[in-house]
Parts: C-alpha cells; sequence; structure tokens
C-alpha cells in the first residue's frame, strides 16, 4: 500500500533518469588513484618506499654490531618517510590547482568539501600504507642485519612508542595538508613546508636558547616541537595537552581558515 | 534546459558581468558570442560553480549546478582543454572522469573512439598532445557520461578544418537528438554555421539575442551594381542610409525589395541583390561589442563580404 502511494506522488513531470548521488567512498578511491598516476605522483610513492629500502640496508651496513636493534631501523626508515609523506600530502592538494586539474574535479563534484574530505582520507591512508610498509621494511632489515652480524634480534620498540611514531608521521602529512589547502600551489606549499620543518626549529630553537619566557612556553607555541617529543618518548599528560594547543594553533585553525578559504575561491 | 537570470559577478575594480540572462534550449545549440574579456568565461564558470556570483542565478534542468546530484551524468563541461595534469595520459584522465561518475569501463575506449585519439595518443602524456588533441580529450570528457546539456568553452581552439568541421557535425548531431548546446566563441564565422540561437555579450552586458534566423533578418542587405556609387546615391536620395564597402558592395538595414525597387527607378542595373547574412552579422558583432573592442575597427571598409 505505501509503495503504491509512493509510486503516485513521485513526480512525472520530469522524465528524465534519476541519478545517485556520488557516494563518498568512490571519490576516496578515485583520489587514491590520482595520487599514483601523475608520473610526479608515482615517483613520490616509490621514492617512501626506496627510501625504506637504503635506509636499511645502510642500517645494516653501517650500524655497529652492538647498535642492531629496531629502534635504529625504525629510526633509519622514518626519517625520510617524514619528509616524503608531507610532500605527497601537499601534491595531493595543490595539483588541482597549479595544475588546474581542479576545473574538472570541481565540476564533476561541485561541493569543495567532499572533495578535499576525499582527499584528507586518501592522503592518510596513503601515509598509513607507506608507514606499515616502511615498518616492515625495518623489520626484515632488523632480522636479516642480526642475523648477519650474528647477534640476536632486538625488538627493542615497544608498540606504544610505535604508535607515536605512526601519529607524529600522520601529524606531519596533516601539517602539509594544511599548507596546500592555504597556498594552493605546490611550490609555495612546498617551500612553506621546508620552512616550518627545517627553518622555523632552528629559529624558535635559538630564540628558547636566548630567552627563558619562550623556553618555558615552547611546548604550548611550538608545534613542531611537540611533535618531535612524540619520536622521543612517550608524552606526559601536559606533553599531550602541549602538543594539542599547538596543534590547534599550527594546524586545526589554519586548515579550517584554508577550508574556508578554498570553498570561496574562484577556480580558474 | 539552461537558465542563467540576472548573473552579475562584480570584483572589487570592475564588473565582469553585468546582470545576463538568457536560455539555452534543448534541440538547439546557442552560440555565445564575445570578444575576449567580454565575461563569457566567467559567465561559464559561474553556471558550473566554480565562481560564486555576486547576484543572480544559473540553473540546468530547473536546479543548481550543485545540486546536480552527479553533474557529469547531466552536464558535459568543457571550460579550457589545456586544464589537465601534464603528467596523466589521456586514458587516465577519461578514467579519472568515468570513475567518478560511476560508468562501466568500456565507456572509457567508446569516447576515445568517438573523437579520434588513437591507442597510442590515449597512452601518451598529456604534455606531450597539441592543443587540438586537447581539445579532442576535453570533448570526450564532457561526453562520456551521455550528458543532455553541453557547455563548451571555446572548443574549437587549437582545431585544424576538419577538427573544426568534425567539431561541427558532433555538436549538430546532439543538438538533434534533442540535447541543449552552449557553445561559445569570440569567432563569429566558427559560430554562425552551427548556432541556431545567438546571445552576443560585450563588457560583461548581453547586447543581443535571438535566432540566428532573426539576427541575420535584422542585419540587412547586401547589394552589388555595376555603378556602385551611382546606387549608393540613390539609395540615399529616398533617404536610406547605406554603407558603400570598399569591394564596392553596398550595405543597408533595409529589406530587399526595397533597394531592388529603387535601383528599378534610377536605371541601375543589380548584378547581386541579397541578405546580407555574415557580412552584416559581423557587422552588427563589432558594432554592438564596440566600446569593449581593445582595436579600434574602422566600419565595413576593411572587411570584404564573405
Amino acid at each position: 500500500m505505501s509503495t503504491a502511494t509512493i509510486e503516485r506522488t513521485a513526480p512525472v513531470s520530469r522524465p528524465a533518469r534519476v541519478h545517485e548521488p556520488i557516494p563518498m567512498t568512490r571519490l576516496v578511491g578515485v583520489e587514491v588513484s590520482k595520487m599514483f598516476n601523475t608520473r610526479s605522483g608515482f615517483w613520490l610513492l616509490a621514492s617512501s618506499g626506496i627510501a625504506a629500502a637504503v635506509a636499511t640496508i645502510a642500517t645494516v651496513l653501517f650500524a655497529p654490531k652492538d647498535q642492531l636493534g629496531y629502534g635504529n631501523f625504525a629510526g633509519a626508515v622514518g626519517f625520510p618517510m617524514s619528509v616524503i609523506l608531507p610532500m605527497i600530502a601537499i601534491l595531493a592538494v595543490t595539483s588541482e590547482w597549479s595544475q588546474r586539474t581542479g576545473l574538472t574535479t570541481f565540476t564533476l563534484v561541485p561541493h569543495r568539501g567532499r572533495v578535499i574530505g576525499s582527499k584528507l582520507v586518501a592522503t592518510l591512508g596513503v601515509g598509513a600504507v607507506s608507514i606499515a610498509l616502511a615498518f616492515a621494511v625495518g623489520a626484515l632489515g632488523n632480522v636479516i642485519g642480526s642475523s648477519i652480524a650474528g647477534v640476536p634480534v632486538r625488538w627493542d620498540v615497544s608498540l606504544g612508542s610505535a604508535a607515536l611514531i605512526f601519529l607524529a608521521d600522520a601529524l606531519g602529512m596533516l601539517m602539509g595538508f594544511t599548507l596546500g589547502i592555504l597556498i594552493r600551489s605546490s611550490a609555495g606549499a612546498i617551500v612553506g613546508y621546508f620552512v616550518y620543518a627545517l627553518v622555523l626549529p632552528a629559529a624558535l630553537g635559538t630564540l628558547a636558547s636566548f630567552q627563558d619566557w619562550f623556553a618555558s612556553r615552547q611546548g604550548w607555541i611550538d608545534f613542531n616541537f611537540s611533535v618531535g617529543n612524540l619520536y622521543d618518548h612517550i608524552p606526559s599528560s601536559k606533553e599531550w595537552a602541549q602538543l594539542g594547543a599547538s596543534g590547534m594553533l599550527w594546524l586545526v585553525i589554519p586548515l579550517a581558515v584554508g577550508l574556508w578559504m578554498v570553498r570561496r575561491s574562484e577556480v580558474k | 534546459m539552461i537558465t542563467v537570470e540576472a548573473l552579475t559577478k562584480t570584483y572589487s575594480r570592475f564588473t565582469a558581468v553585468n546582470d545576463v540572462s538568457f536560455s539555452a534550449r534543448a534541440g538547439r545549440v546557442t552560440g555565445f558570442l564575445g570578444p575576449n574579456g567580454a565575461g563569457k568565461s566567467t559567465t561559464m564558470r559561474m553556471m558550473v560553480g566554480l565562481t560564486a556570483p555576486t547576484s543572480g542565478t544559473a540553473t540546468i534542468k530547473g536546479r543548481a549546478f550543485a545540486d546536480l546530484p552527479n553533474p557529469g551524468l547531466e552536464v558535459g563541461v568543457l571550460l579550457d582543454a589545456s586544464a589537465q595534469h601534464a603528467g596523466r595520459t589521456g586514458r587516465e584522465i577519461l578514467g579519472i572522469a568515468q570513475r567518478t561518475m560511476g560508468l562501466p569501463r568500456a565507456r572509457v575506449d567508446e569516447m576515445l573512439h568517438k573523437v579520434s585519439l588513437t591507442d597510442e595518443e590515449a597512452e601518451r602524456r598529456v604534455k606531450n598532445y597539441s592543443l587540438g588533441m586537447r581539445q579532442r580529450l576535453g570533448i570526450a570528457t564532457a561526453l562520456i557520461g551521455d550528458p543532455e546539456v553541453l557547455i563548451l568553452d571555446e572548443p574549437a581552439n587549437g582545431l585544424d578544418p576538419a577538427g573544426i568541421r568534425w567539431m561541427r557535425d558532433l555538436l549538430r548531431e546532439y543538438a538533434d537528438k534533442g540535447g541543449a548546446v552552449l557553445l561559445s566563441s569570440h569567432l563569429l564565422h566558427e559560430i554562425e554555421v552551427v548556432a541556431d540561437d545567438l546571445v552576443v555579450i560585450g563588457n560583461g552586458r548581453i547586447v543581443a539575442q535571438g535566432t540566428k534566423a532573426d539576427l541575420l533578418a535584422a542585419a540587412g542587405t547586401l547589394a552589388r551594381a555595376d555603378r556602385p556609387a551611382e546606387l549608393a546615391a540613390a539609395l540615399r536620395g529616398a533617404g536610406i542610409t547605406c554603407t558603400l564597402n570598399a569591394d564596392g558592395s553596398v550595405r543597408t538595414d533595409v529589406g530587399a525589395a526595397a533597394v531592388g525597387q529603387i535601383a528599378l527607378q534610377s536605371g541601375i542595373a543589380l548584378v547581386e541583390l541579397r541578405s546580407a547574412d555574415s557580412a552584416g552579422l559581423e557587422e552588427m558583432f563589432l558594432e554592438l561589442t564596440a566600446t569593449s573592442q581593445r582595436d579600434s575597427t574602422t566600419p565595413s571598409t576593411e572587411r570584404s563580404a564573405a
């Protein structure tokens, strides 16, 4: 009975096909393939794997016997990841503007928030898989390296600190993503990221060494500093709060501003 | 199918699009004509939600573009064929559109075939495409969802004469099947051969619109005589304004019958008498958009009747 009612009230004036809205899962899938199917994107992703392998081999070759342990391998593969992953995040966003593909993307999906959202999910997904692969490559290196050296395999990284490294890398990616959305130009955002990751720590470190008032507050203000703690040790509750506060300043607010700008901006 | 109402876009310094209203109907090709910088592209970007209008609305089949659940299946859009990632192959670019719209994979090959891109070309990166190939790829992207409405900004740019002919036939066939085509150009000749309706824009404002037949009828009469100066004088003597062109033709706004009558009375033998068609339309186009032209034009004398 109810079915019949629905059929009767359905508008018959438009004989056109009725289209289903595009599901979010499909958009995420498309965004993932867009990250792989350009030459730059492909090599960037490939380079994260290559860098992990090279770092592992170097550790096997050069680390002293008594230093062989998963902690060193994880550190060796983790460093290139922390550089490459933010680049992947940046390009996932900025290529829509720098390569002007946004003209097609935002016409096929006229909701920029959905596009950016699916980019974020795709980016974090690719990041998580990359980090997991890097950990696996490091683990393999640890097993092989220890057996070559004839020392027992040491697993000196707790699950907790592995999770923290994971989180730190993800936050680095989010920082790249935020810069991409704010700057919307590949070159500009990459330069911006290196200023954030390389120039600012030195500048703020110098400031902290001369100015006590800053040194005592650095954790609250300097996001990079707070994220750096995650690689080091399990943060205290105060350090968690500092991470949250500085993250609000460096990540959440700029991301909100950037999203607002992206939704309003003209795509040319 | 496309309805634009009082669309206006104001930037801080100037008004790019000023109170533009028109519609593009099903089964017809609507030519959107204007010189460079007249506001054609801005209008089209507003129609598809890439630029937010200052005021006014644009609807497609009665709905705002952003309210279309899967726009690619209802509106095919080509705004700039060069706006593609240089590092992707043609096939990958079509594949992105196909996947976004949720179409079967086979559509990609169908479309490549339809726009005459070979398999080898489809595997090439777009960086190595000529502008004409990019236009073909852009057309393929616009058509892949089998939409009922097409919005194309300068699609003939970069196409060779055979390509332009191909594009014209494709759009004609598309409209004949009941689709609505909105096609922009700054070249009158390119548009007048295919368009049924014309919308002329200059300086952000619509300066003329109507069916091509009406606009052509309004474009006046072109006459040739053995003694053109005498014909012109006779017309002026009868109180009709006319222009004597450098090629010896005389153009006037009145109908052919009136010109023939005056020629007969004055004993001047006409060798040609017809609607001014493209010559008149071009003149109208240049006049209507004169204030927005970058180059000042000396009307009529420099041009020959096509």
